[in-house]
């Protein structure tokens, strides 16, 4: 394997929640997001990261971006660790790494036109090179993200939800990062328009060669898009595995209770198969359970799971699973 | 929903198969169309550019000047000679030293205008940026900031700035500098609440992942999308701005004889009610409420154009 581009290790994400009607001196509660995520990425490859909401999914990606302080753990990209640098040094170093949103529309500023909006990072690390190329770049772009380049004076409320998205697109590839981060970036879309952005993402990572963090709760997205899936619960990893194996041959049983929660397009066979279905909520994560956070909706959990953190089994190439009882369920 | 003229399709399809850029309607595009379609707030408005007008130029078609004094509507003649005419020049009368009342309205109304957009003009620099970065940078410095505006605003300003005018000598300067210290406090609280809300906003975290420098991201991302409460707030800001004047110069404190002001005018127009010189308030009087009112209507339509979805 070639050096990783990005190699994150032991990264924590701790919030301070005040307690309501608290005295300015009683301690925070420790709202504990992401615990510990360890993950590695190969320049050009694809990351899934899949989990259901509040699993920190979209923690990890904006500590890993550098927008929520990380409380522990480090993010190495290309060799430097990216959490200890100065706010100077770890601006220019943004350009390798750009992130597409959840809400297309509100990821746009509503008062700048499109134009603008798309050249906003190419002016930002190149000051030298002049509006008008940026945005003669930009329009360049626009058409290779499936938008007409004369809309280029539009704003981005004339422009419909699948469209926004095509424009966040451009505006994260104009500078041809190494590392674009999506944080659900279809989940907000039509179910018709879905297919077509996440096809546009696969093609045009392939053409860039970027290296992808695909952050969704629906694992028929992730599986469709990248090399290697994720699974994370209340901000721990549970399984990761290449996507094919993963969904073939799932071993944690979180990932399987996920992947028979995908709906079968076929009413008679969505019927007939078995369904092991999760009981209960997600736990709080200000008091997650001691030892495997997932033992208290585990169907396989035993009294040793409370003792301390799940050893991690490695049952296949490339296969991690952060549980040591898949081998007798 | 409006019908769209058929023509401005046409156009709009030629401009897509030639391949030009298309001209997008941006936000205050659209503002602007709605406060052109509020009647009371346009002819407001144009009543209050009228107004300007007069305040501006109005001394060129005064006979008088405001401080000479016209001996003939002195004492007993006021009653008389000191009547609003054409025949002697005082289209607005005299006042009860004689002096012409039609240049001297002009003179108070010119004051009045910009006592109250020199105010708001220093609310919207100051305020708008001290409240933008107080609520973008957050945390320790967005308490220190904040205090300092609460400790200001605690103090009781008119006070102060009586205070102001009998230790520095009445002057206009004065009443700028006063109204100028506390008139951006309110909008500072506004734009950091507003700030607050759209730092959250994602675009502001896309700027952030991007790499932008903070103080751009302040004035490229926070102040435009603040830009419409700003406007709105300081359109009302201006009247009163206009009352705080009047109200000290009705006390006396106001500007310097024979400069003189809106409410310098209406408190000498009510001293001398009795004496059957009604115009002599009533004048003033109107001028001040007409401008009250306009800039009351046209923060109205501004609010109603701007945030369409807040009514």
């Amino acid at each position: 394997m070639t050096a990783p581009l990005l190699q994150v290790d032991e990264l924590r994400v701790t919030f301070d929640i005040r307690p309501p009607g608290a005295w300015p001196w009683t301690p925070s509660l420790k709202l504990q997001a992401v615990g510990g995520v360890s993950l590695q990425l190969a320049p050009g490859e694809a990351l899934g990261i899949v989990g259901e909401s509040g699993s920190g999914k979209s923690t990890l990606a904006r500590a890993i971006i550098g927008t929520i302080p990380s409380t522990g753990g480090r993010v190495i990209f290309d060799g430097r660790d990216l959490t200890t640098m100065d706010p100077a040094t770890r601006r220019r170093h943004r350009r390798d790494v750009q992130m597409i949103f959840q809400d297309p529309l509100a990821a746009l500023n509503p008062r700048m036109n499109v134009g603008d909006i798309i050249a906003e990072p190419l002016l930002t690390h190149e000051p030298g090179l002049g509006r008008k190329a940026a945005r003669r770049q930009a329009a360049e772009l626009m058409e290779r993200v499936g938008l007409l380049p004369n809309l280029i004076n539009r704003y981005p409320h004339e422009f419909s939800g699948g469209q926004c998205q095509r424009i966040g697109i451009a505006r994260a590839l104009i500078l041809r990062p190494r590392l674009l981060i999506c944080d659900e970036p279809v989940s907000a879309l039509d179910v018709s328009i879905r297919a077509q952005v996440v096809n546009l993402l696969k093609d045009l990572q392939r053409e860039f060669g970027v290296a992808m963090i695909f952050i969704a709760h629906d694992l028929s997205v992730v599986r469709h898009v990248s090399d290697r899936i994720l699974v994370m619960y209340l901000g721990k990893m549970m399984e990761v595995a290449p996507a094919r194996a993963l969904i073939a041959t799932p071993r944690h049983p979180y990932t399987k209770a996920l992947i028979a929660a995908v709906p079968i397009p076929d009413p008679l066979r969505e019927k007939a198969r078995p369904r092991p279905v999760l009981e209960g909520e997600l736990p709080s994560p200000l008091n997650p359970p001691s030892g495997c956070v997932f033992r208290t909706r585990c169907p396989i959990a035993r009294p040793s799971c409370a003792e301390g953190p799940p050893a991690v089994l490695n049952p296949g190439p490339g296969h991690f699973v952060a549980c040591p009882w898949i081998d007798e369920a | 929903m409006a019908m769209v003229p058929r023509a401005a399709v046409q156009e709009l399809e030629a401009a897509l198969a030639a391949g030009q850029a298309v001209r997008g309607r941006s936000l205050w595009a659209d503002a602007r169309r709605r406060f052109m379609a509020n009647r009371a707030a346009l002819v407001s408005l144009a009543i209050l550019v009228l107004i300007a007008l007069f305040a501006i130029f109005g001394g060129l078609i005064a006979a008088w000047d405001i401080e000479t004094v016209d001996w003939s509507a002195l004492g007993t003649g006021a009653a008389v000679n000191g009547r609003p005419s054409f025949a002697t020049g005082h289209y607005f009368g005299t006042d009860q030293d004689g002096r012409d009342l039609f240049a001297r309205t002009v003179q108070g109304t010119r004051i009045s205008l910009m006592v109250g957009i020199v105010g708001s003009l220093v609310a919207v620099v100051v305020g708008t940026l001290y409240g933008a970065v107080s609520g973008f940078v957050g945390g320790r410095t967005d308490q220190v900031l904040m205090r300092i505006v609460d400790v200001m605003m605690s103090i009781p300003f008119m006070f102060v700035l009586i205070l102001l005018l009998v230790v520095f000598g009445r002057s206009i300067i004065m009443i700028f500098v006063g109204v100028g210290l506390i008139s951006w406090l309110e909008m500072a609280r506004i734009a950091r609440g507003q700030a607050l809300s759209i730092k959250n906003m994602e675009y502001v975290e896309a700027a952030v992942a991007i790499g932008v420098r903070p103080m751009t991201i302040i004035l490229r991302h926070i102040v435009p999308n603040l830009a419409g409460i700003v406007t709105v707030y300081a359109t009302l800001l201006i009247p009163n701005m206009i009352i705080i004047e009047s109200f000290i110069s009705f006390l006396g404190l106001g500007v310097q004889d024979p400069q003189t002001s809106l409410g310098a005018l209406i408190s000498r127009g009510a001293a001398q009610m009795q004496y059957g010189t009604l115009w002599m308030l009533l004048f003033p009087l109107g001028f001040l409420i007409v401008m009250l009112f306009t800039f009351f209507y046209v923060g109205d339509g501004l609010r109603d154009a701007l945030d369409p979805k807040d009514r």
